[in-house]
C-alpha cells in the first residue's frame, strides 16, 4: 500500500514534500511566494532558500539552458562537476540521489532506481541494494542491476574516463588484474560490485564506509547498457534511463532534450518532468549570459555558482532585480592552509599566531563581503553540511583579530619579534590576492612579514602549493584554497583536504593537515553507522584540525543566485548547492 | 604567374611547418623550461582530484611520455597519413587530415573545424562587404568634401569606431539592441543559410555592425588619406581638363590609385578574420573559429590550438598571395615574376 500510495502522485509528490519541508523549514516571515496554478508569484529575496517559489504542476513549454563553459563529458562514468550532477538527473537516474526541494532535507539522500537506502552488512563492508521495478531505457529495454554493475566497473578504466571521481576505485575490492571492462573484459570483478539477479546490486568494500548512501548518489551508478557502450564515445549519445533523451548533441555548442516516452513516472516519485524540451546552449559568454538572464531570453545558468561580477553591480542596488536572487550559503570553504613543513611553522604556536592576527572581517571583505563573498567562517566545515557544529577556537572583538594572543603565542613559538614567510594564490583569481593582501597587512601587526606569490590556477596545485617539494624548497608557509564538497556530510567534505593519507609528491589538496590524531579519527567516523555518532566524530575532527591551527577558515561562501523570468518550481537544493533542476518548470 | 604562385605556395607551406614548431614548442618545451613533469601537463586534463594513478594513466595515453619529437613527428604524420584513436570500446580511424583528438573532450579536432568555418565565414563576408561599402564611401566623400560638417562628423565617428574595442560595442550593442529594444536576438543566435537566408541574415545582422564599424572607421580614414592625397596629383587636374566628367574622375582615377594600399590591409585583416574573428564571436557567442581558438587557449588543449592556429595562419597566407596577385590588376604598373 505504501508503494502504491507512492506511486499515485508521482508527478506531484516531489512538490508536495518540498512544500511540507517549508512548514518546518523555518521560513522567517516571509510568505510563500506561490499562485494558484502556477505563474506570476510575487519576486522576493530568498524566496526559493526555503520554500518553492512559484509552485506549479503545469506540464509543457521549453526550458532554456546556457552553460558559461562546457561540460567536462555528458557520460555519467566521467563528470566530475556539481552541475553535471544535477542536471544530469534529466537523462540518467542513479541508485540514490538528493531529495529534491529547498531547506536542510536537501542534504539527505531518498532512493531514485533503488526501491530503498542501502542495506549495510554487519561489518559495514558490505553493501546491497534493490532495484524497482518496471525500469526502462530510451530504446525500451529493461534497466536491470547488470547495468548499474557494469556501469561502475566501466568508470574504474581512468584511462579513458578520466575525469570522473574515483572513490568508488578506492573502495571497492576490485580485482588485482582488473584493469577495466575494455582492456580486461574477462576478468569478473564480482568481487567490488556484482548483480547476483536482475533488481540486486552488492558493493563490496575493502573497509568498513558508511556514507555509501552518498557514494550510490554519485553519477558512476548511473546505469549503462553493455551492448550500447562506445567507451570515450558513449557521452556523444547517453542511452537515457530518466526523462528525458536526447535529440540532438553538438559538442561544444548546443545539445536539446526531449521527453522520454520510456520512462515511468510511476517508478520515479522524485521528478516532475515539467518542461517538454530542454535547450541548452554552449560556450555562451559570461556577462552576456547574465544578461540573457536577466532579460529572459534564457531561464537557466547551469553552471549555479551564481551571476558575475559585473551582473552584481546591476542586481543589488536596483529592488526589483533582487527580490529575483537567491543568497545562499553553499557547501565551500574559503581558506588559507598554515603549512607546517618549514620552521617555524613546523611549531604550533606559530602557526596560533597566524589565526589570531588574522582580521576576518578583512579576509572576508575581500572575498566581496557578505552577500558575494560569504559568512565568517569559524572553523572548517560549512553549515550545509550534515551535523555540522560552528565553534570558534580563535575569538576576537569584532572578529578583527586578537593581537595581544597573536603576541603571546608568538613567544611561546620562540619568536617574539615575528617571522618571515610566503604566502602564495591564484593569480587569475582577484579574491584570493585580496586575500593575501588583508593577510599580509593583518599579520605585519605582530611583525609576520609576508612575501606574496601568484601562481596559475591551473598549475596551483600540481606545481606550486600542492608540490611538496616546491613548498619545502620555497619557504612555502600560507596558501590560499578553497573546497566544496562532494556531498555534504563530514567525509564527503573534510577527508580529501585533512586526511595527512591522501598527500603525494603533488597535486595535493590537503596542504597543511598532517596530524596522526585527525588521521585516527576520520577512520573512526567514516566506519561508523550510526549517524548521528558519525556526525559527531565529524565535528571532532574539524574541532582537532582547528586545534592544530593548520587550516585558517576564510568564509563560508555565499553566492547570488538569479531566478529566470518564467521558471516554475524554483527551490535552492542543499545537496547540490543550487537550484534543484529537476524540479523546474516554465510558465 | 604560374611560378610566381607555386614559389609562394611552398613559401607558404614552409611558414606553416615553422608555425606548428613553434606553437609546439610553445607548448611542450616552455613548461619543461619551468620545471613541469609530463604528469604536471597531463594533470590538466583530468577531473578534480584525481589520483596519481589516474595522472599517469593519462600521461601515458596523451603520449606525454614520449621526447617532444616523437610527439610532434606523430601529429604531423597524422596530418599527412591519418592516425588511430582508441576509444576503449574499440580503435577509430581518423583518415589525414587528421589534427589529433581534443585532449579533454576527446571529439576529432578537424570536423570540428571544418564544422565551425561557415560560421566566422559568414561574419568576415557579411562585415567585410559592409565595411568596405560603407568605409570606402565615407571616406571618399569626406575627402570630397574636407572640412565640412560631414567630414568632422565622420571622422569623429571614425576614431571612435577605431578606439573602442569589440567587446564594449557588442556588449552594448546586445544591451540595447537585443534585450532593451528586441529588435535583434540575443548572443549566440546562429542558423546556417542552408536552413533559412533570412534568419541567418537577422541572427548576424548586429555582428557585422559592431565588426563593421570597428573596420570601417579605418578604412573610411585611409581613403579619405589617400584620396586627398591622389586628388591633388597632377593627373587629376589633367583628367579633368580632358573633360572627363566628376564621376570618372573620381572613381576611375582617384579612387583606383587610393585603393592599392587599401587592398593589403583588406587581405590581411580578411584572412585573420576568416582565421577567426575571436572577439566579436566571443563577444557574440558564435560558434566559430575564433571562439573555438579562444576555449582551445584556455582549456590548454594542443591539438586544438594546433589546429586552429594552422587552419588561421593558412588563411593569412592564402589571403595575402591574392591580394599580391589582386595587386596586377588594380594597378597595372605591377608585374608579377
Amino acid at each position: 500500500m505504501r508503494r502504491k500510495h507512492a506511486l499515485a502522485g508521482a508527478a506531484t509528490a516531489a512538490l508536495a514534500l518540498v512544500l511540507s519541508a517549508c512548514g518546518g523549514g523555518g521560513g522567517g516571515t516571509q510568505q510563500p511566494a506561490q499562485s494558484a496554478a502556477g505563474g506570476g508569484a510575487q519576486a522576493v529575496f530568498n524566496a526559493g532558500l526555503t520554500q518553492v517559489w512559484n509552485p506549479s504542476t503545469k506540464k509543457g513549454g521549453t526550458l532554456k539552458a546556457a552553460h558559461q563553459a562546457d561540460w567536462d563529458s555528458l557520460d555519467p562514468g566521467d563528470t566530475y562537476y556539481g552541475y553535471s550532477f544535477n542536471f544530469g538527473r534529466f537523462y540518467w537516474r542513479t541508485l540514490t540521489m538528493y531529495k529534491p526541494g529547498p531547506g536542510p532535507e536537501g542534504n539527505t539522500v531518498v532512493p531514485d532506481l533503488a526501491e530503498g537506502l542501502g542495506t549495510p552488512s554487519a561489518d559495514g563492508k558490505t553493501w546491497t541494494y534493490k532495484l524497482r521495478s518496471g525500469l526502462k531505457y530510451e530504446d525500451g529495454s529493461p534497466i536491470t542491476a547488470k547495468d548499474v554493475a557494469y556501469a561502475v566497473a566501466r568508470s574504474f578504466d581512468k584511462e579513458i574516463f578520466a575525469h570522473g571521481p574515483s572513490y568508488l576505485n578506492e573502495l571497492l575490492e576490485w580485482p588485482k588484474d582488473f584493469k577495466g571492462v575494455y582492456k580486461t573484459p574477462d576478468v569478473d570483478y564480482s568481487s567490488a560490485v556484482e548483480a547476483p539477479d536482475d533488481t540486486t546490486v552488492v558493493f563490496h568494500l575493502k573497509k568498513p564506509f558508511a556514507s555509501m548512501d552518498y557514494i550510490v548518489q554519485l553519477a558512476m551508478t548511473a546505469p549503462v547498457p553493455k551492448d550500447k557502450d562506445t567507451g570515450a564515445k558513449y557521452r556523444e549519445h547517453v542511452v537515457s534511463s530518466g526523462p528525458y533523451k536526447f535529440e540532438t548533441n553538438e559538442a561544444g555548442k548546443r545539445f536539446t532534450l526531449v521527453r522520454n516516452d520510456q520512462w515511468d513516472p510511476k517508478t520515479d516519485p522524485n521528478r516532475p518532468a515539467l518542461p517538454d524540451r530542454i535547450e541548452v546552449q554552449l560556450n555562451v559568454n559570461a556577462d552576456d549570459l547574465d544578461n540573457q538572464l536577466i532579460a529572459g531570453d534564457i531561464q537557466l545558468d547551469i553552471v549555479g555558482t551564481g551571476v558575475q561580477p559585473a551582473a552584481l553591480g546591476r542586481i543589488l542596488p536596483d529592488p526589483a532585480m533582487k527580490a529575483r536572487t537567491d543568497n545562499p550559503t553553499i557547501p565551500r570553504l574559503w581558506y588559507v592552509s598554515v603549512i607546517p613543513y618549514n620552521k617555524p611553522l613546523d611549531n604550533i604556536e606559530c602557526r596560533k599566531a597566524v589565526q589570531f592576527a588574522a582580521d576576518r572581517v578583512a579576509n572576508q571583505t575581500a572575498f566581496g563581503g557578505e552577500l558575494a563573498g560569504g559568512e565568517i567562517a569559524t572553523n572548517v566545515m560549512p553549515p550545509g553540511i550534515v551535523g555540522q557544529e560552528k565553534f570558534d577556537l580563535y575569538p576576537s572583538a569584532g572578529n578583527k583579530g586578537d593581537l595581544t594572543k597573536a603576541k603571546a603565542a608568538l613567544a611561546a613559538c620562540g619568536q617574539p619579534n615575528g617571522f618571515s614567510t610566503t604566502m602564495t594564490y591564484r593569480a587569475d583569481r582577484p579574491k584570493e590576492k585580496a586575500l593575501a593582501e588583508a593577510m599580509e597587512q593583518a599579520l605585519a601587526k605582530v611583525g609576520i612579514k609576508l612575501t606574496l606569490k601568484g601562481f596559475p590556477g591551473s598549475s596551483y596545485f600540481s606545481e606550486y602549493a600542492g608540490n611538496v617539494d616546491y613548498v619545502k624548497k620555497n619557504g612555502i608557509g600560507l596558501a590560499a584554497h578553497g573546497w566544496g564538497s562532494d556531498w555534504p556530510d563530514g567525509y564527503g567534505f573534510l577527508q580529501a583536504i585533512v586526511d595527512s593519507r591522501t598527500i603525494r609528491p603533488a597535486g595535493n589538496y590537503n596542504l597543511s593537515v598532517m596530524n596522526p590524531e585527525v588521521d585516527k579519527l576520520i577512520d573512526q567516523a567514516s566506519s561508523t553507522l550510526d549517524a548521528n555518532a558519525r556526525n559527531k566524530l565529524w565535528v571532532e575532527v574539524d574541532k582537532k584540525v582547528m586545534e592544530d591551527a593548520s587550516i585558517l577558515p576564510v568564509v563560508w561562501a555565499k553566492t547570488l543566485l538569479l531566478r529566470g523570468k518564467g521558471l516554475t518550481n524554483v527551490a535552492y537544493n542543499e545537496g547540490q548547492s543550487m537550484y534543484d533542476y529537476i524540479l523546474l518548470g516554465v510558465e | 604567374m604560374l611560378t610566381y604562385i607555386i614559389r609562394r605556395l611552398i613559401g607558404a607551406f614552409a611558414m606553416l611547418i615553422v608555425i606548428s614548431m613553434v606553437t609546439f614548442g610553445i607548448f611542450f618545451v616552455v613548461p619543461q623550461w619551468a620545471g613541469a613533469s609530463p604528469e604536471a601537463l597531463a594533470s590538466r586534463y583530468v577531473g578534480r582530484a584525481a589520483t596519481p594513478e589516474t595522472v599517469a594513466l593519462v600521461t601515458e595515453r596523451l603520449g606525454f611520455n614520449d621526447p617532444v619529437v616523437v610527439q610532434y613527428g606523430r601529429f604531423v604524420k597524422g596530418i599527412f597519413a591519418g592516425a588511430q584513436y582508441d576509444y576503449g570500446a574499440g580503435v577509430e580511424q581518423c583518415p589525414a587530415p587528421c589534427f589529433g583528438y581534443s585532449f579533454i573532450s576527446g571529439q576529432p579536432v578537424w570536423p570540428d573545424l571544418v564544422d565551425r568555418m561557415p560560421v566566422t565565414f559568414s561574419l568576415a563576408i557579411g562585415a567585410a562587404v559592409l565595411w568596405v561599402l560603407a568605409g570606402v564611401s565615407v571616406g571618399v566623400l569626406s575627402a570630397l568634401r574636407r572640412g565640412s560638417f560631414f567630414d568632422r562628423l565622420s571622422m569623429g565617428t571614425a576614431l571612435a569606431g577605431v578606439s573602442l574595442p569589440i567587446f564594449f560595442t557588442g556588449m552594448i550593442s546586445l544591451v540595447i539592441f537585443s534585450y532593451g529594444l528586441g529588435w535583434t536576438p540575443p548572443g549566440g543566435a546562429w542558423t546556417d543559410i542552408t536552413v533559412n537566408p533570412a534568419q541567418w541574415a537577422y541572427n548576424l545582422l548586429l555582428p557585422w555592425i559592431t565588426l563593421a564599424f570597428l573596420f570601417a572607421a579605418t578604412y573610411a580614414r585611409l581613403t579619405r588619406a589617400g584620396m586627398l592625397e591622389t586628388m591633388g596629383e597632377d593627373y587629376i587636374r589633367t583628367a579633368r581638363a580632358k573633360g572627363l566628367s566628376e564621376r570618372d574622375v573620381v572613381v576611375k582615377h582617384g579612387l583606383r590609385a587610393a585603393l592599392t594600399p587599401l587592398l593589403t590591409l583588406f587581405g590581411i585583416d580578411f584572412g585573420l578574420l576568416i582565421g577567426g574573428a575571436v572577439l566579436t564571436e566571443t563577444t557574440y557567442t558564435l560558434p566559430g573559429l575564433g571562439q573555438f581558438a579562444i576555449l582551445a587557449i584556455r582549456n590548454q588543449d594542443l591539438p586544438q590550438v594546433m589546429g586552429v592556429v594552422l587552419v588561421a595562419a593558412a588563411f593569412v597566407v592564402v589571403a595575402s598571395l591574392i591580394v599580391d596577385l589582386l595587386y596586377a590588376v588594380v594597378d597595372p604598373r605591377v608585374r608579377l615574376s
